[in-house]
C-alpha cells in the first residue's frame, strides 16, 4: 500500500468548510516541511515589503559616489554597486515592488480571465467559443515576446509590465476556470440554486465562483512567481522599471555588466532575492494545492 | 556498431568536450591561420556594408572605410602617444595628385589603381561615385552638402585618368570632406551591371557585396552574427596591410566582450564600458588606448522654447546644479574630460571648458531670482541604446537637480525612437552625444546652435548674436581672415556659456582594448578601426 | 484520420489569423518610428518622408494591412530593416540554431528530470521527495538570464572549462555542411568530429541553462503519473506476483506512464523555444529568438511579424503531431476537432 491510497481517503476539503480547509492545512504543513518553509518565508516577503522602507540601513536612492562598488562589509551587508547606493537596502525596498506587480498582475488576469473562463464554463455556446477562441490565439504567441512587444508598445511602466503579465497567463486561467466551470454547471448544489429562483448571472457569481475559488487561488500562487520572472526579463532587455526605481530585475540587469570584473555582489544578491521570492510563490502554490485538493498533487 | 560501442564512443566525445576546448582543437593549419587573422568583437554589427545604403548603420560605415578607397584621406600626427589622424595633412590614396585652384580642385588618378576584379580605375567611375553621392539622398547627401558638395555637375571628368571638382562657393570645408568616408570610389562597371530599372544605382548589389578598389573585401556576412573580410593584395592605396583576414564576431553582451579579451580569445575589442577598460588597463595584461572624441561631448539640453527652460536663470541655475566631478569619477571611472570650472577664457577651439562648477547655493539664489525658490517637475530622457553612461549619469543629475527643488522623472527611451523623440524637439531635459567628422568649432557650432534650426539644434535655441558670430567665422574661414575668425570663435563660444541652451558635461573617450601582440590602431575621426595599419606579431 | 487532421487544421486557421492581425497592430503601435530611425541621424524632414514613402509607411493602416497580407500568401514575410536580409531567409537560417539548443536541453533536461521524477514517485513524502521538489522549483525560480550569466562566469571566466559564449562555433572553425541544419548532425555526417567536439562544447552552457528551467514541469509530470500508475491494478497485479520492484517500475510502470510526459515535453518544447530569447542573447546564439528581440526594441516590423508567425505555426503543427501521436500510442485517445 502506497501512502497515496492514504490521501485518498480524505475527504475533499473543499467540502468541509472553513474549519476543515484550516485543519487540513495544518496537517498538510506538519506533514510536508517543504510548505511550512515556503510559508515562513511568504511572511518575510511579506514583511519586507510592508516595513522594508522603514528598516532599511540607507535610504536605497542616495549615492555616496566614495563608497561605490564595495563588497560586501559589516557596514553594507550586501556591499554597494556603481554609485555608492546600498545593495543591502535596494534588495529589501525593492520587494515592495516587485510583490505589487506579481499581485497586480495576478489580481488582473484573474479579473479577465478567471471570469471569462467560469462564463465560458458555465454558459457554453457562443461565450465558450469566443473565449476559448482568443485562448487559442494568445497560447499560439511566443509569450515572453508577445509581453516585451505589449510593453513596447504601451511604454515602460509598471502599470504596462502588469498588463502584459495579465494578458500572457489569460489562457491559462481561463482554461481552468471553464473547465472547473463547466464540471459544476450541472452539480446538485446549482440546481437547487436555480430551482429556488436565482438568475443565471447570480448562480455565476455566488455559487460557481465561490467554489472554484480555492483552485483559483493555487493557480494565483504558481503564478505570482511567474510575474516576478516575467518582470526581471523584460528589464533585463531595458523595456522594465524607470531608474533610479530599486527593482530586483533591473537591478540583476544592471549588475551583469560588473560581474566579469569580480563585483558579483551587484547582481548576485537582488538575483537571489528574486530566486527567493519565486522560489517561496512556487511552493507555497504546491502546498496550498495540498490543502485545496489532495488528489491533485503533482 | 553494436549499441555498446556506440554507448561508448559517445561518452568519450562528451568526455572529450568538456576539456578545455580553446587551442587543444586547433590542428596546425588552424593555428597559422590564426597569426595572420584579426578576431575583433563588437556589439553590434552592419545592416548594409554600403554608406551610401538606406539606413546604413554605424558598424557598416567600418566595412565601407576598410573596403572603398577615397581619392584623398589623411596623414597621421601623435596626440598623446597614440597615431590621430592629422586633420590639416591630407595624403593621397586612389589619387596621385592634388591640385587645388580657386574654384576648384583637380586630382589625377593613380595609374595602376585597380578594382578588385581587376577592372582598372576610371575618371567615369569617380564621378559616378560622387554623382551617386550627392543623389541618392539620406545621409551621404546630407554628408557631401556639408562640404558644399552638392550637385553632379560639380564633378567633371577631365580626361580617362583626371577628375575635376568644381566648388560651388568658397568652404573651407569642401578638401576634407572629399576625405570622410562618404565619398567613397565604386567600380561603376559592376555596379551599373546589377543595377535595375528601379534601383539605377544598384544600391542593392552593394548593400551585400563590396565593389571597391579598398584594402579589404568582404567574403562572408551573415547579419549580426559575423562578417568576415580579406586582404586585396593588389591594393595600391598604400603599402600592403599586415593583416591577411579579419573575422569580425558580433558579441551583444560587455561581459563576454571582456572575458574574449581576458581570456585572450578575441584580439580587438571596443563598445566596452569604461570600467572595464580602466581595469583591463590596470590589469596591464592588454594595450589600451583611450583617445578623447574629437569635436564631440556629451551634454544636458534643455528645450528653450518652453517654459521652465526659456528662463535664462533657470538654465544657469540647472548648470551650477550639475555633479561634473561625480560624473567623471563614478560613471566615465576617469575615462572622459572634464568640461567645467574653467578659471581663464576658453582656447579657440571645440570642445573646450564652461566656468560653470557644481555650486547648489548659487544654484538655489538662481532659482528663487526666476521665479522658482519652490522648484517644478520635469522629465529627464536618455538614450536607452548608450545606458551604461547615461543611466547612472541621470540618476545622478537628478538626484543632484532634487536638491534645487527641481524633482525629475527619468525616462529612458530605446534607441530605435530616441531619433524620432529628439527630431520632435519636444523633450524637456535630455541627455545627448554629438560629435561631428569635420573637426572645426564653426561645424560644430553651425549644427548645434544656429537659428537655421538644423535637427541637432536639439534644444530649438535662436539668437540673432549667435548666427552672426557663426557666419561670420565661416566666411572668415572661407577666405582666410584669421583675426575676424579669431574673434567670431570667441564671440560664439561666449555667447553659448552665457546662454547656456546645453550644459557639456564631458568629452567622452573612444576607448579600444587589444592584445600585446596586436599593434597599428590609429584614431579617425569616425572612431572605427582601421585594419589596414593593424599588425599582429 | 486524414479527416480528423484536415479538422484540427481548419481549427487552427482562426487563430493563425488573429496572431497575425494582433501581431500587425502591435508592430505599428510600437513608438520607434523605423522611417526616421532608417533615414540615419542627419535625416530632414523630406529625408523622413522620402525613406517612409518607400518602406510604404505612409499608406493608411488597412492599405498596409492588405500589402502585408498578400505578400505573406505569396510566402514573403519581408525584409528586415536592421540586418537588410529577407526575413523568411532569416528565420530559414536562424531556425536550426534555435531548435537545435532547445532539442539539447530539453534532452539533458530529460535525462535528469525523469529519473528524479521516478525518484520521487517511488516514495512519494519521503526526503528525496521533497529535495526532488525543491531541486526542480529552485531550477524554475531562477531567471534564465541569471543563470546563464553565472554559468557564463563560473564554468568560462573562472574554470575556463567552457569555450567562449561566442555563438555556435569557435570562429576558427567553419561550419558544417548544412543538410539538416543541427551542427551535430550536419558535422556527425561529415565525419569531422573536431567540429562534432567544437559545437558541442559551444552547446553545453546554453543547454544547461534551458534544461535547468524546465526540469520542472518534466519531473513534476513524471512524479504525477507514476503516481497514478504506480496504484493502478496492473502494478498491484505484478507486484504480488512477485516481481522485483525494479522490474515493476521501469518494465511496467514507467511504460505506462509516459504518455502525459510525451505532451508535456511537447508543450515545453514549444514554450522553450520562444523564450530561450534571454539565453540567445546571454550566449551571443545566431537564433531566431534574440533575432526578434533586437527587431522589436528597433522597432523592425517584418522580423517581428514574421518570427511571431513561425512560432505560431510551429505551436499549431507541434500541438497536432503531439494529438496524432497520442492517438497511435494509446487507440482510446481519439483526436477531437
Amino acid at each position: 500500500m502506497t501512502p497515496l491510497t492514504f490521501r485518498r481517503d480524505e475527504p475533499a476539503a473543499r467540502t468541509s468548510g472553513l474549519l476543515a480547509v484550516v485543519k487540513h492545512g495544518r496537517y498538510v504543513i506538519g506533514e510536508n516541511p517543504v510548505t511550512g518553509f515556503a510559508f515562513a518565508l511568504f511572511v518575510v516577503i511579506v514583511f519586507a515589503a510592508v516595513f522594508g522602507p522603514y528598516v532599511v540601513p540607507y535610504d536605497p536612492l542616495a549615492s555616496d559616489t566614495a563608497a561605490a562598488l564595495k563588497g560586501p562589509s559589516a557596514a553594507h551587508w550586501f556591499g554597494t554597486d556603481q554609485l555608492g547606493r546600498d545593495v543591502f537596502s535596494r534588495v529589501v525596498v525593492a520587494t515592495r515592488l516587485d510583490f505589487v506587480i506579481a499581485l497586480a498582475s495576478v489580481a488582473l488576469v484573474f479579473a479577465m480571465g478567471g471570469l471569462a473562463g467560469v462564463a465560458a464554463g458555465f454558459f457554453g455556446g457562443w461565450t465558450d467559443r469566443i473565449v476559448g477562441r482568443l485562448a487559442d490565439t494568445i497560447m499560439a504567441f511566443p509569450l515572453f515576446v508577445l509581453a516585451m512587444g505589449i510593453v513596447a508598445a504601451l511604454g515602460n511602466t509598471v502599470q504596462n509590465i502588469v498588463i502584459a503579465t495579465a494578458i500572457v497567463n489569460f489562457p491559462l486561467y481561463a482554461r481552468i476556470a471553464r473547465s472547473e466551470a463547466n464540471i459544476r454547471r450541472d452539480a446538485g448544489f446549482v440546481m437547487a440554486a436555480r430551482l429556488s429562483g436565482n438568475g443565471e448571472f447570480r448562480i455565476l457569481l455566488a455559487h460557481i465562483l465561490p467554489n472554484i475559488m480555492p483552485i483559483m487561488i493555487v493557480q494565483m500562487s504558481l503564478t505570482m512567481g511567474y510575474a516576478i520572472l516575467n518582470a526581471a526579463g523584460l528589464s533585463f532587455i531595458g523595456l522594465g522599471v524607470r531608474p533610479p526605481t530599486a527593482e530586483w530585475g533591473i537591478m540583476v540587469a544592471e549588475g551583469a555588466a560588473f560581474m566579469v570584473s569580480g563585483e558579483w555582489w551587484i547582481a548576485f544578491f537582488p538575483g537571489l532575492a528574486l530566486m527567493v521570492a519565486v522560489f517561496c510563490f512556487n511552493l507555497l502554490g504546491d502546498g496550498l494545492r495540498d490543502i485545496v485538493d489532495p488528489q491533485r498533487r503533482t | 556498431m553494436k549499441r555498446r560501442d556506440f554507448l561508448k564512443s559517445m561518452t568519450a566525445v562528451a568526455a572529450g568536450s568538456a576539456l578545455p576546448a580553446a587551442p587543444a582543437v586547433f590542428s596546425p593549419a588552424r593555428a597559422q591561420s590564426r597569426q595572420e587573422t584579426l578576431l575583433i568583437v563588437s556589439e553590434s554589427g552592419p545592416n548594409n556594408i554600403d554608406i551610401h545604403g538606406v539606413g546604413t548603420n554605424v558598424p557598416g560605415y567600418e566595412v565601407s572605410w576598410n573596403c572603398y578607397d577615397r581619392l584623398i584621406s589623411h596623414g597621421m600626427k601623435t596626440v598623446g602617444g597614440v597615431p590621430y589622424y592629422d586633420r590639416d595633412k591630407f595624403k593621397m590614396e586612389l589619387a596621385d595628385d592634388m591640385s587645388v585652384g580657386d574654384m576648384s580642385a583637380t586630382f589625377k588618378l593613380k595609374k595602376k589603381a585597380t578594382f578588385q576584379d581587376g577592372t582598372p580605375v576610371t575618371a567615369k567611375d569617380v564621378k559616378w561615385s560622387l554623382d551617386r553621392a550627392v543623389t541618392v539622398g539620406g545621409f551621404p547627401t546630407f554628408q557631401m552638402k556639408a562640404g558644399s558638395l552638392e550637385k553632379p555637375e560639380q564633378f567633371v571628368v577631365v580626361d580617362d585618368n583626371t577628375v575635376r571638382v568644381d566648388f560651388l562657393r568658397k568652404d573651407r570645408l569642401t578638401i576634407p570632406d572629399l576625405a570622410v568616408i562618404v565619398p567613397a570610389i565604386y567600380n561603376s562597371g559592376l555596379v551599373k551591371k546589377n543595377a535595375t530599372e528601379k534601383d539605377p544605382w544598384g544600391m542593392e548589389y552593394t548593400k551585400q557585396n563590396t565593389a571597391g578598389s579598398g584594402a579589404y573585401r568582404v567574403v562572408k556576412w551573415t547579419a549580426g552574427t559575423e562578417v568576415v573580410m580579406e586582404r586585396n593584395d593588389n591594393w595600391i592605396g598604400g603599402p600592403l596591410p599586415k593583416i591577411k583576414r579579419v573575422i569580425w564576431r558580433m558579441v551583444p553582451s560587455a561581459g563576454n566582450r571582456r572575458a574574449l579579451l581576458e581570456r585572450g580569445d578575441a584580439d580587438i575589442s571596443y563598445e566596452l564600458p569604461n570600467k572595464d577598460f580602466v581595469e583591463l588597463k590596470d590589469a596591464g595584461k592588454l594595450n589600451i588606448t583611450s583617445v578623447p572624441f574629437s569635436n564631440g561631448c556629451q551634454y544636458l539640453g534643455m528645450n528653450v522654447t518652453k517654459p521652465p527652460f526659456d528662463n535664462i536663470k533657470v538654465r544657469q541655475a540647472v548648470a551650477y546644479a550639475i555633479p561634473y566631478q561625480k560624473i567623471v569619477d563614478a560613471v566615465l571611472f576617469g575615462l572622459g574630460k572634464p568640461l567645467y570650472g574653467a578659471t581663464s577664457e576658453p582656447p579657440l577651439a571645440w570642445p573646450v571648458a564652461h566656468k560653470f562648477t557644481t555650486d547648489i547655493a548659487k544654484a538655489r539664489a538662481l532659482m528663487a531670482e526666476a521665479g522658482h525658490p519652490e522648484g517644478f517637475d520635469t522629465t529627464l530622457s536618455f538614450d536607452l541604446g548608450f545606458a551604461t553612461v547615461n543611466e547612472p549619469l541621470c540618476v545622478l543629475v537628478q538626484e543632484s537637480l532634487a536638491q534645487i527643488g527641481i524633482k525629475c522623472t527619468i525616462n529612458k527611451i530605446p534607441g530605435a525612437t530616441w531619433r524620432t523623440e529628439l527630431n520632435k524637439k519636444t523633450l524637456p531635459l535630455y541627455t545627448n552625444v554629438f560629435s561631428g567628422w569635420l573637426d572645426y568649432p564653426e561645424y560644430f557650432f553651425f549644427w548645434c546652435y544656429h537659428g537655421a534650426n538644423s535637427i541637432f539644434n536639439t534644444m530649438s535655441y535662436q539668437s540673432k548674436e549667435m548666427d552672426a558670430f557663426i557666419d561670420g567665422a565661416r566666411a572668415a574661414a572661407a577666405s582666410g581672415d584669421t583675426a575676424t575668425y579669431d574673434k567670431d570663435v570667441k564671440g560664439f563660444l561666449d555667447t553659448a556659456f552665457t546662454d547656456i541652451p546645453r550644459i557639456p558635461l564631458f568629452q567622452p573617450y573612444s576607448n579600444v582594448a587589444m592584445q600585446k601582440n596586436v599593434s597599428g590602431y590609429q584614431y579617425w575621426f569616425h572612431r572605427r578601426l582601421d585594419y589596414r595599419s593593424m599588425v599582429k606579431a | 484520420m486524414l479527416a480528423m487532421i484536415l479538422k484540427r487544421l481548419l481549427v487552427a486557421i482562426p487563430s493563425l489569423i488573429g496572431v497575425v492581425i494582433i501581431t500587425f497592430l502591435l508592430t505599428r503601435a510600437l513608438p520607434g518610428d523605423p522611417a526616421a530611425y532608417f533615414a540615419g541621424p542627419a535625416a530632414t524632414q523630406e529625408a523622413i518622408a522620402q525613406v517612409r514613402a518607400k518602406l510604404g509607411l505612409d499608406q493608411p493602416l488597412p492599405t498596409q494591412f492588405m500589402r502585408y497580407a498578400a505578400d505573406l500568401a505569396r510566402g514573403d514575410l519581408g525584409t528586415s530593416l536592421t540586418t537588410g536580409q529577407p526575413v523568411a531567409t532569416e528565420i530559414r537560417n536562424r531556425l536550426p540554431a534555435s531548435a537545435e539548443l532547445t532539442l539539447l536541453g530539453l534532452i539533458i533536461s530529460v535525462l535528469i528530470a525523469v529519473p528524479l521524477g521516478i525518484l520521487a514517485a517511488t516514495r512519494p513524502g519521503s526526503l528525496v521527495d521533497h529535495a526532488c521538489r525543491v531541486l526542480t522549483t529552485a531550477g524554475v525560480s531562477l531567471p534564465v538570464f541569471f543563470t546563464g550569466l553565472i554559468l557564463v562566469y563560473v564554468f568560462y571566466y573562472l574554470l575556463g572549462f567552457a569555450p567562449a559564449p561566442l555563438g555556435r562555433l569557435d570562429v576558427f572553425f567553419s561550419a558544417p555542411e548544412a543538410i539538416t541544419g543541427f551542427y551535430l548532425l550536419d558535422s556527425l555526417i561529415a565525419r569531422d568530429l573536431e567540429t562534432f567536439r567544437a559545437a558541442l562544447a559551444q552547446l553545453l552552457l546554453p543547454a544547461l541553462t534551458l534544461a535547468i528551467f524546465s526540469l520542472a514541469p518534466i519531473a513534476r509530470m513524471t512524479r504525477a503519473s507514476m503516481l497514478a500508475v504506480l496504484a493502478s491494478d496492473f502494478v498491484r497485479t505484478a507486484r504480488a506476483n512477485g516481481l522485483t520492484p525494479f522490474t515493476v517500475v521501469v518494465t511496467y510502470a514507467f511504460r505506462n506512464a509516459m504518455l502525459p510526459v510525451v505532451t508535456t515535453l511537447g508543450m515545453v518544447f514549444s514554450f522553450l523555444l520562444g523564450a530561450n530569447v534571454l539565453v540567445e542573447k546571454v550566449f551571443a546564439w545566431p537564433g531566431i529568438g534574440s533575432y526578434a528581440v533586437e527587431a522589436l526594441i528597433a522597432s523592425d516590423f517584418a522580423p517581428v511579424q514574421g518570427f511571431v508567425l513561425t512560432m505560431a505555426a510551429l505551436y499549431v503543427a507541434l500541438n497536432l503531431v503531439i494529438d496524432i501521436l497520442y492517438g497511435l500510442i494509446d487507440p482510446r485517445v481519439r483526436i477531437e476537432a
